[in-house]
């Protein structure tokens, strides 16, 4: 499954380092990964494939969010097809 | 494909601007369910309903954290009650409770289909059904109960519509210790539709499929935040950035009420196209039409600009989804709004005018609190005349106003969540009460003969 995962918060060190780790892990690849600014934060976009993962998706979601608390930062695992569908016609 | 700014501005519309699927309601047919007793009939209801909605709160919970969409509400309707127990009218009450046990079960917030569709004539079962809505409103929690009064193609059935009125009024008064709750879970239409999904007016109609998903969605924050960057446009610029809008919300309920009918087995409905406000700041219809450059919703230009949002919306949701239906349009309840509470507080908005809007936008008079001492005749005027702008303009209207016991004027009525609180707004003294009790059936419209 194609996923999207954001991480926002104030910028710092070994952001991207902690979330990859945890998702090399689990055998999600990442596709592609670019960052911005969301209002006045830090935001990691990244484009995942979660099909070989070695935990259900929703579990998945779960531990993210709660890796991100440990970090300070606000992690959201989505599925891909709702930014599909509400921004192409 | 999508860019990393349309996902940056999913993720605003969710967090910052309430964008949320107000509610994925599951429509069951019930027409399987009639036995030879009432309590037969009760506990085959009971079965059928918690059978067929056992996964629906797990279905959407899930969704909304695989989607990352708040899924407010999880509601089901059924079939209008009236017809199912039409052999054992005054029996009816067994039924509302099975289904209000179900509605617990499920752990579903709302249930709705304690209903009739009396348009043309009332029945002498439907007669006895109808007078059973106010004691079961009182005993039940989650039960939602419509009454279709009038149609485009039948007229007003105006012998319902006196009934109605003190149908209002004793609901009201068995509910007195709530401030009349029990009037917030009930609603007189015309032109009702058979696949609502939004409470308190939904039910299940004949014509549907056995069991359907249909879902409403919301997003009245992400209509009023995106119009902030424009705040000089011209109005044609400001329906087609509403109408771009539209469509984006529009989209993320197609998506959630396709995927919902895959996982429970049932038909994809309808998405209802519209902009649902609840009491939270930020996520109020009033404030788009401040926003367009009304001073206080209510003033003049208040239709005008009601009308503009109404048809952008429904621009735009027509091209996201296949298939759309339910009421589809700006809701206007005032105790389900910030803008509209605050604005029939400072007496800035009135019943007349908010029948006005209700000419041009979806539904009708919605959440409104009436003196406590309005009489049953002035609460049948108020039906009949929203009754006579649907019929009249081929749409949906409805009223579900609640005569707060024992409250004046400048009263307040509080029911909390979603339901809101309201200021009790005046109604016209006048007495209309011979014009009701004359009864009849006004005629259908000479433009409704089509064929």
């Amino acid at each position: 499954m194609r996923a999207v995962l954001t991480v926002t918060g104030s910028d710092r060190c070994g952001i991207i380092a902690t979330v990859s780790v945890y998702l090399y892990e689990h055998k999600v690849n990442i596709e592609d990964i670019s960052q911005t600014i969301l209002g006045d934060q830090f935001a990691m976009i990244m484009m995942v494939d979660t099909s070989r993962s070695t935990v259900e998706f929703a579990q998945l979601g779960k531990e993210l969010t709660e890796l991100g608390e440990k970090i300070g930062m606000t992690v959201r695992l989505q599925h891909a097809d709702i930014f599909d569908a509400m921004h192409n016609v | 494909m999508f860019s990393k700014f349309d996902v940056i501005e999913t993720i605003e519309m969710i967090e910052k601007e309430h964008l949320d699927i107000r509610t994925v309601t599951m429509g069951i047919s019930l027409l399987s369910c009639i036995r030879a007793s009432a309590k037969e009939t009760a506990q085959a209801v009971y079965d059928l309903v918690c059978r067929k909605a056992e996964r629906l709160v797990p279905t959407a919970d899930a969704l909304s954290g695989e989607y990352g969409i708040p899924i407010v509400n999880k509601r089901v309707s059924v079939t209008p009650v009236s017809l199912i127990t039409a052999a054992f009218p005054s029996e009816s009450a067994l039924v509302g409770a099975a289904l209000d046990r179900a509605a617990k079960q499920l752990g579903i917030d709302f249930l709705g289909g304690y209903s009739a569709l009396v348009h043309k004539g009332t029945a002498d079962y439907e007669e006895q059904f109808l007078a059973t809505i106010p004691e079961v409103l009182a005993s039940t929690e989650r039960l939602c109960s419509s009454v279709n009064v009038g149609s485009s193609k039948s007229g007003i059935n105006m012998d319902a519509v006196r009934t109605m009125g003190e149908i209002v009024l004793k609901t009201a008064q068995l509910t007195k210790e709530q401030d009349g709750l029990g009037c917030a879970k009930l609603v007189v239409f015309c032109n009702a539709v058979e696949d609502n999904p939004f409470m308190a007016g939904a039910f299940h109609g004949v014509g549907e499929a056995d069991t359907v998903i249909n879902v409403g969605v919301s997003g009245p924050g992400v209509v009023q935040h995106a119009l902030k960057f424009i705040p000089d446009a011209d109005l044609t610029d400001a329906a087609e950035l509403i109408k771009r809008t539209a469509f984006k919300i529009t989209r993320a309920g197609q998506l959630i009420a396709k995927e919902a009918a895959k996982r429970l087995g049932a038909r994809f409905g309808i998405v209802d196209l519209s902009l649902a406000p609840t009491p939270a700041r930020g996520d109020s219809v009033a404030h788009i039409l401040e926003e367009l450059g009304l001073e206080v919703v209510g003033c003049h230009g208040t239709t005008a600009a009601l009308a503009m949002l109404n048809d952008a919306v429904k621009k735009g949701g027509v091209m996201a989804s296949s298939r759309v239906g339910g009421l589809s349009g700006a809701f206007i309840p005032v105790s389900e709004d910030i803008g509209m509470i605050e604005s029939a507080t400072a007496g800035a908005i009135t019943l007349e005018k908010l029948e006005a809007m209700t000419c041009v936008c979806s539904v009708g008079l919605d959440m409104i609190a009436i003196p406590g001492d309005t009489p049953a005749t002035t609460i049948s005027a108020i039906i009949a005349d929203e009754a006579a702008i649907g019929m009249v303009n081929n749409k949906t209207t409805a009223v579900r106003v609640i005569p707060a016991p024992s409250k004046k004027v400048g009263d307040e009525v509080s029911f909390g969540g979603l339901l809101g609180r309201a200021p009790v707004m005046p109604v016209h003294t006048g007495d209309g009460g011979k014009f009701i009790r004359r009864g009849g059936l006004i005629p259908a419209p000479i433009h409704s003969f089509k064929n």
